[in-house]
């Protein structure tokens, strides 16, 4: 690892003003300590944020509840309000990591968690997330975890979160705290950048802006799940995941937010899967219309190729669960 | 630095990118909890942080001073062994012994969380807990690789205290 300065950050006003300088926020840390250990991460400066008072969850005006930035994911989690409001976001959250892991990455982190790409975390291959410029191994090498959404010429990596998959799916809004005072909330749908030709880049956060919050909106209507595939029972990155929820009147589907993990290059969420749904009676017409409109622009590497007809069978099956539809 | 460990104060002045863990091993001279991976991938290094279980090699000790650490040399003596410690003897449950000190810390972070009513991935009914069946008992594990696959003994231990203690 390489040293670095150290700074606790009393407030978060204070956290921001020793961001701007270079400094990486640093709060329960489980992916950014290990990055430095590798040197993927050479960080001048860490900003402890962990002891700020941004643990509570609280409801919001609007039905809704507001996520400090530092609750842990398995407070998030366990929280009675999300288990009875937003199961979708408990399920992922337990579906993610360890609950040694759970207990210290925060909400806030997780959001900013790096992918698990093998050529990004090894600093002898080239990598233009890791050092812009510098090629991609991913593209011709072993990229059966990498992604078949978003990618571009520079970087096929996927997002590796399963929290953000159903906070995308929650229609989430991230606030942050900047510069000089500013507070911004930003739509998780316009958070992530697409790699482009700048795959370094990942969010819109700007030099020292910190997230405070995540909000939630009020919960939407029907029934909802997160499954989840991969290659163990637990303790696995997703392979391919789906977050939905599905509200069902006078038989036809009336509403429908479906996000998607393993598959994309940040946590995936296509209109036009939805637009494929709503209106029509639950069945395998709909369900693999909505699967056509996610799949469209699909493009494997070859080891990952895979993904493509597992991410229909995996919505339609999690279709089927939720309308209470037969093959 | 300062440090509040199984209940005694510690100074220490480790380089600033020190490890909880290695402070804990290198500084400290508290050898139970052991490095794996390093990676935060087989739980090893397993301790409790105000009695919440966490990978102490995904943790740095600067950021820990007003923390209450136990490690497993916390938890029970040679002569007075922690009922989980006493349980894993009783049914075996490992074979080297190398990720045992991380399971036991685990196991006893693990059961405080389902005495909490913390549901896990395959709990059935998110409003529903506490019952710790063999499934749950996997699930809720599943961060604590035992290399010698001691899993069916580690379980039972971890079975039979819980049992005891409800």
């Amino acid at each position: 690892m390489k040293s670095f300065a150290f700074a606790q950050a009393d407030t978060p006003e204070t956290a921001v003003a020793e961001g701007v300088a270079a400094g990486r926020f640093i709060a329960g840390g489980t992916n950014l300590i290990d990055l430095m250990k590798l040197q993927v991460e050479t960080p001048a400066k860490l900003v402890d944020i962990s002891r700020l008072d941004l643990s509570d969850i609280e409801e919001s005006e609007d039905g809704g509840l507001l996520i400090g930035a530092l609750v842990p994911n398995s407070d998030l989690a366990a929280d009675p309000r999300v288990r009875e409001r937003y199961p979708v976001l408990s399920r992922a959250l337990l579906a993610g990591a360890s609950g040694q892991l759970r207990n210290k990455a925060t909400t806030g982190g997780n959001l900013l968690q790096r992918t698990r790409c093998y050529y990004f975390y090894d600093v002898d291959a080239r990598c233009n997330k890791r050092v812009p410029g510098s090629g991609c191994d991913g593209r011709e090498g072993f990229n059966r975890i990498l992604a078949v959404l978003g990618t571009s010429e520079a970087c096929i990596a996927t997002h590796p979160s399963d929290m953000a998959v159903a906070m995308r799916a929650l229609d989430a809004v991230v606030v942050t705290l900047g510069h000089d005072g500013d507070r911004r909330r930003i739509p998780l749908s316009d958070f992530y950048r697409l790699p482009g030709d700048t795959p370094h880049l990942e969010t819109v956060l700007r030099p020292g802006e910190l997230i405070t919050h995540v909000a939630l909106p009020a919960p939407p209507a029907g029934r909802s799940t997160y499954r989840k595939v991969r290659d163990r029972a637990s303790y696995a990155f997703a392979l391919v995941s789906v977050a939905a929820t599905v509200a069902i009147e006078d038989g036809r589907i009336s509403a429908a937010q479906l996000a998607f993990g393993g598959l994309g290059s940040q946590p995936w969420r296509d209109p036009a899967v939805e637009a494929a749904l709503v209106g029509h009676a639950p069945g395998d017409a709909a369900f693999n219309a909505a699967a056509d409109a996610l799949l469209a622009e699909a493009k494997g590497f070859g080891h990952n190729d895979f993904k493509i007809p597992l991410a229909r069978r995996t919505l339609i099956a999690v279709l089927r669960e939720l309308t209470e539809t037969e093959a | 630095m300062h440090f509040q460990i199984n209940g005694q104060h510690h100074e220490a002045d480790p380089d600033i990118r020190t490890t909880l863990l290695d402070l804990l091993r290198e500084h400290l001279g508290l050898t139970g909890s052991k490095k794996g991976c390093d990676h935060g991938q087989c739980g090893a290094c397993t301790v409790l942080v105000n009695g919440r279980r966490i990978n102490s090699c995904l943790a740095l000790a600067v950021m820990h001073q007003d923390d209450e650490i136990t490690t497993i040399e916390g938890l029970g003596t040679p002569d007075e062994l922690h009922p989980l410690q006493a349980a894993f003897v009783r049914h075996d449950g490992y074979q080297c012994g190398y990720c045992t000190p991380g399971q036991i810390c685990s196991a006893k972070g693990m059961m405080d969380e389902v005495e909490k009513g913390w549901p896990s991935y395959v709990t059935a009914e998110l409003d529903e807990t506490g019952e710790l069946t063999r499934d749950e008992v996997s699930e809720r594990m599943s961060g604590n690789i035992c290399r010698c696959a001691a899993y069916p003994n580690i379980v039972d231990a971890i079975q039979e205290v819980w049992e005891a203690r409800a």
